[in-house]
């Protein structure tokens, strides 16, 4: 943007002396033709290019004895598409990068951060030892020492403090296997408090999403966009967020000449491409969604016959939008009725038709609720459960996904299994550990402020505090937080300091630990806050691609990754830095039971079949480590757009790339994996499914199973409920069981082995056998427009804590103060507060945060890396032309932008744009480094401070939390900006 | 012999700077010296687009003409390369490019700018191919290994397009038709002095 080449500070020339003409493999003119992007059908020009170059090629390879080169294969860590990385090692060193031609999802490509993506690992600015801070200053120190004094200095606060009171934050970069450990972790260690990055930025998809249908995840694919009509990008810029998903957006407008369609208060890099852009007002997607419907329902556009068969509650949607009429839906959003009317016919009735989305929608207070009501939007158009429609959610790192699916997340165990006692002894069995001894690990709560004391059965089974207050549940007065003590050390894996908004209040938080512990391959903004002297501790981790493992792309496919280099420096991996604080604190020999631990390195393969072993749940089942290393192997077999591979396939013969998850039974009976949820027209066995009857059988006089709608294939020819021993008995399917099969079921049933169900049967039988009948185990229910059990059952708009309409507050509020994740959410006070103060004259400018293409999340890992830091070099906000010129603020002069809450304020430069409209300020959530106008570079440790500093757009956020989820509102808060 | 060229379809680039540090990570190409860049006009506004930019490795190429040392050469595969032995860094080259090319390390007037360094179509330069010298000077040599530059290899929406100008041509076409519009195929008409006829 501001300065793309800036001389004077080069930074260093790094030619390290690669050895020449590597013997890398020849290539022959097929590979040549592909590399230029020609596909069948043009041979007739090949005549021209075949000399020159293959001959060298050829002439090169024979006279050259280079080294060997090794080609290993990973996965991009910087979002959720799942980009194939190809890396070419020589003797250890990974000394090149080549397009990944093979891989179904990224065919060669990568965007800005995939393709620097090698500079990661041999970053000059990464932590190299561990370090603890001592009186202010850093200091190296041993692994050892590292461990025995976090151990010593956890156990010590645990005593005094409680289990709660240690905070573990983990992170959407951790492998599959890591993420499954690090909740494990937190199970041993006896909390609930067990949190990532899905938090801040999709939680309240995985919770909108899963109430509406049974999954929370992107139900289609990247690839599946293809197939689409018609697309609706809403609070979403994957040109920037998710560049290589834009081959298959582009792919789609182009080929099907779809309509694309973006809905968001910026005009944004995807906006640049599109066929129809519809500004709205931060904060208002919800009466955008029922204005769209209003049309769809007053002109009879719906999909009634899918409504009547797989949708219940949809009357009650019904009445809400009618409420929204174009008038209203102006006067709220600012979008014109016409326009609305032109995106709502196109979305109903040119289908098939998707709903893709990303942190535009999820990150508000009303976060769940708008996710719901997009998820509504595709119901009531049909546009579910088949190719080209959907919910297609972008996800932010490349395992949020899966690290989301096994369980960094306070209100549940890995794989969504709840914190209910069944579900702990389910995983108990998995882990093969007493369930009262784990139950001894929890704290007791006393009664505090006159509410109930919770014995450690309840406390385990109590959700913990959301990593979007952490600091709350330090700075608050103890009798307002519902547990034994306040927060007292923060155990931080893989995550950054400023991606929560408040950031004084977390410095203030800070400040207050008694012990932070960051394990990351950088020093992360904690270090640069200047709020400690003693007791932190710095722990160098390596980089996810110097670990082995699978990660969960966005579309659920599982891929494999492989150790690129040995971990670099003295950093170690996650797998190995939990084994030895596990060791440390004692219950290693439980945690690994059935582990395979080498040279204190857990082995991946083993962790993820002991996933396997538990995951019934989710489809986590049948992804055996053999299965996801033979898809990566034969990457180049499975089909663009169906991501299947033919049947004749060696190895992954019918299968969808990456085993998508839910991937059904043990894997020797090769489930193929589900590309698309809930399409009915294939079979079980195929990839088929129904929505899952997870919510009863009946509400209120009222089926909540499927009409007349069932999978391809199926013997019940209805909806059914899920499955469990009973119901196979009740249907005689009980006598298809295998001998094996009915031993474990009976016992893990004891006395009531009717009650076993389909999730916890760990023989996989009961999943076998509805399968050999066509039928699919969790049941086949209807998709709930009404979910009667969220705060708001049908989404009604509220407007943001801080909104520039305080008129409209009155008819719109946010919701009432209520307690959630064992501390007070106090919205509503502050709303009224805001009115009342009159906010929005002294702030008038909506602020808003999001993504650049050259970094991501927090930033420290991309700012590192020279050859990205060069293309951002300041951090700065977007203001509209108009204001800029009120406040005699010109093209790239500092400014300060002052937020709503504490007198908070940042010192950036001013990049004036039409981009924003009137109003609306713009700025990136990549920065740190910089506090109200403070370099705080002098407080890295020294050589690892980030090529790029800059200040945290999260210094001027504000209060704001959702009520289901807890997340955060960085999307729609005020600010003031001002000339520096 | 082929005649490689670039060809940037605009209604596709999305600025997302792959092949900017693509270029980077297989050259190691130092700080402040950016062989291909990314251009957005109307940035912000309807209409916004963008083209990825390098050396076009022009016919007749203008650097060629006004080089005081001849340090310029065309290869069999119509590449503009050039030899930082020869080369005195004057700059001349720089005023003649239409696209911005010629970059270099140092600032200031005539030799003090150090040796330009530009866009090799990932083909190295004078010395022999895949030799240590050439890698050190002028980065990795793709061609002599069979492959094409890493930005076109590695654009993410496949935008940018390298290879033979024939077959470039012919896959735009194909596009433009299935999709119904283009912008043409930028700079071509400066650098080749011809284009893209749909």
């Amino acid at each position: 943007m501001l300065t793309k080449r800036k001389s004077g500070d080069a930074n260093r020339t790094k030619i390290p002396a690669v050895t020449a003409g590597l013997a890398r493999e020849g290539v022959d003119r097929r590979t040549f033709l592909r590399r230029s992007g020609l596909a069948a059908g043009g041979l007739a020009a090949i005549g021209s290019i075949e000399l020159g170059s293959v001959k060298k090629a050829s002439a090169a390879g024979s006279a050259v004895s280079g080294p060997d080169v090794v080609i290993k294969k990973n996965v991009c860590t910087h979002c959720s598409v799942g980009c194939t990385v190809t890396a070419e090692v020589v003797n250890g060193v990974w000394v090149g990068q080549e397009p990944s031609w093979d891989s179904p999802i990224n065919r060669g490509t990568h965007c800005a951060k995939g393709a620097a993506i090698r500079e990661l690992v041999h970053s000059e600015r990464r932590l190299k030892y561990p370090m603890k801070l001592v009186d202010g200053q850093w200091q190296r120190i041993s692994w050892d020492t590292a461990i025995n004094e976090i151990g010593d200095k956890i156990s010590a606060i645990r005593e005094k403090s409680g289990a709660d009171s240690v905070y573990w934050l983990g992170s959407a970069k951790f492998t599959n296997e890591a993420s499954y450990l690090f909740r494990k972790l937190g199970a041993f260690w006896g909390t609930n408090s067990v949190d990532h990055q899905a938090r801040i930025c999709h939680s309240t998809t995985v919770a909108g999403v899963a109430n509406t249908w049974g999954y929370g995840a992107q139900t289609n694919s990247y690839n599946d966009i293809r197939n689409a009509k018609t697309m609706i990008i809403m609070g979403g810029n994957p040109a920037e967020a998710h560049p290589i998903s834009m081959q298959h957006v582009l792919a789609g407008k182009e080929i099907n000449r779809a309509n694309m369609i973006v809905i968001e208060p910026r005009f944004t890099r995807t906006a640049a491409h599109a066929t129809e852009f519809v500004r709205i007002r931060s904060g208002t997607d919800i009466p955008v969604i029922w204005g769209m419907l209003w049309h769809i329902f007053q002109n009879g556009w719906e999909d009634k016959e899918f409504i009547r068969k797989r949708v219940y509650g949809m009357d009650d949607v019904r009445k809400e939008v009618a409420k929204w009429t174009p008038d209203e839906v102006e006067r709220v959003t600012g979008v014109p009725g016409e326009q609305l009317k032109r995106v709502a016919e196109m979305f109903a009735t040119q289908k098939p038709a998707t709903l893709i989305w990303c942190m535009g929608a999820t990150q508000h207070t009303v976060g769940t609720a708008n996710v719901r009501a997009f998820c509504i939007a595709c119901l009531a158009t049909g546009n579910v459960g088949a190719p080209g429609t959907g919910a297609n959610i972008f996800r932010g790192h490349t395992n949020v996904q899966g690290a989301t699916d096994l369980g960094l997340d306070v209100t549940t165990l890995p794989l969504y299994y709840g914190l209910v006692e069944g579900a702990w002894k389910h995983w108990a069995r998995v882990w093969e550990v007493e369930y009262d001894w784990l139950q001894s690990r929890f704290d007791e709560v006393p009664a505090i402020a006159g509410r109930k004391p919770r014995s450690r059965k309840e406390n385990m089974e109590a959700p913990g505090i959301t990593s979007t207050r952490w600091f709350d549940a330090v700075n608050l007065p103890e009798d307002q937080i519902d547990q034994r003590s306040a927060i007292k050390a923060m155990m931080i894996f893989g995550h950054g300091g400023n991606t929560v908004t408040r950031i004084p209040e977390a410095v203030k938080g800070m400040s207050k630990l008694e012990l932070l512990v960051v394990a990351d391959p950088h020093p992360t903004t904690f270090s640069a806050l200047d709020a400690r002297r003693d007791n932190t501790y710095l722990l160098p981790i390596c980089t996810s691609l110097e670990m082995d493992g699978s990660r969960t792309a966005s579309n659920r496919s599982l891929q494999w990754g492989e150790q690129i280099v040995k971990p670099a420096f003295e950093s170690k991996t996650d797998y190995e830095a939990m084994y030895l604080l596990a060791k440390k604190l004692g219950f290693a020999d439980k945690m690994f039971k059935n582990i395979k631990v080498e040279n204190n390195v857990p082995l991946a393969e083993d962790l993820l079949r002991e996933i396997n072993r538990g995951g019934w749940s989710t489809g986590y089942c049948g992804q055996s480590p053999e299965r996801l290393k033979a898809h990566m192997k034969n990457q180049a077999k499975f089909d663009l757009v169906t991501l299947r591979a033919p049947k004749d396939a060696p190895e992954v013969g019918g299968d969808y790339y990456g085993l998508p998850w839910p991937c059904w039974g043990k894997p020797e009976i090769r489930h193929p994996g589900t590309h698309i949820l809930y399409n009915t027209n294939l079979h079980v066995k195929d990839g088929g499914s129904c929505f899952r009857a997870r919510f009863g059988t009946e509400r209120n006089g009222q089926t909540l199973l499927a009409e007349d709608s069932y999978s391809l294939g199926s013997e019940l020819t209805d909806g059914y409920p899920e499955f469990t021993m009973g119901v196979l008995k009740k249907l005689g399917w009980d006598k298809d069981l295998t001998a094996e099969e009915l031993t474990v079921i009976t016992k893990i049933g004891g006395n009531n082995v009717d009650t076993v169900s389909w999730a916890i049967d760990l023989s996989g039988g009961i999943q076998r056998v509805c399968l050999d009948h066509g039928v699919m185990h969790y049941g086949n229910g209807k998709a709930r427009a009404n979910a009667w059990n969220l705060p708001d059952p049908i989404p009604v708009h509220r407007e943001p804590i801080y909104t520039p309409r305080p008129d409209l507050v009155a008819k719109y509020p946010t919701r009432p103060d209520e307690r959630q994740f064992r501390l007070p959410n106090i919205g509503f006070s502050v709303q009224k507060a805001a009115v009342e103060k009159n906010i929005a004259k002294d702030f008038p400018i909506i602020l808003s945060s999001g993504r650049l293409v050259e970094y991501e999340g927090g930033g420290e890992e991309t700012r590192s890396n020279p050859w990205l830091a060069e293309l951002q070099q300041d951090m700065f906000v977007e203001i509209n032309t108009a204001d800029a010129a009120d406040r005699g603020i010109k093209e790239g002069q500092w400014v300060w932008v002052l937020g709503a809450e504490g007198g908070a304020k940042v010192r950036v430069k001013a990049l004036v744009t039409e981009r924003v409209g009137r109003g609306v300020a713009w700025m990136p959530f990549h920065f740190s480094g910089w506090y109200q106008g403070a370099d705080m570079r002098s407080h890295y440790p020294p050589g690892t401070d980030p090529i790029v500093l800059g200040e945290s757009v999260n210094t001027v956020t504000t209060y704001g939390f959702d009520p289901v989820t807890g997340m955060q509102e960085p999307k729609a808060t005020l600010c003031q900006i001002r000339a520096a | 012999m082929a005649r490689m060229k670039f060809l940037c379809d605009s209604d596709r680039c999305i600025e997302c700077n792959a092949c900017v540090t693509a270029c980077k990570n297989e050259h190691e190409v130092p700080w402040g010296i950016n062989r291909r860049r990314v251009v957005t006009i109307a940035d912000g506004t309807p209409g916004e687009r963008s083209i990825s930019m390098a050396c076009m490795h022009c016919t007749d190429a203008p650097c060629a003409a006004v080089c005081p040392t001849n340090c310029f050469y065309t290869t069999a595969d119509a590449v503009v390369l050039h030899s930082k032995d020869l080369c005195i860094g004057c700059g001349y080259c720089f005023y003649a490019c239409p696209f911005g090319a010629p970059q270099y390390p140092r600032v200031g007037n005539f030799g003090s700018r150090g040796k330009m360094d530009k866009c090799t179509y990932c083909s190295g330069g004078p010395e022999a191919d895949l030799s240590e010298a050439e890698y050190v000077k002028y980065g990795a040599n793709r061609l002599a290994e069979g492959k094409l530059p890493l930005c076109a290899e590695m654009c993410s929406t496949k935008a940018l397009l390298a290879g033979d100008s024939d077959i470039i041509a012919q896959i735009y076409k194909e596009r433009v038709i299935k999709r119904g519009y283009g912008s043409g195929a930028w700079g071509w008409k400066t650098a080749y002095r011809e284009t893209v006829a749909i």
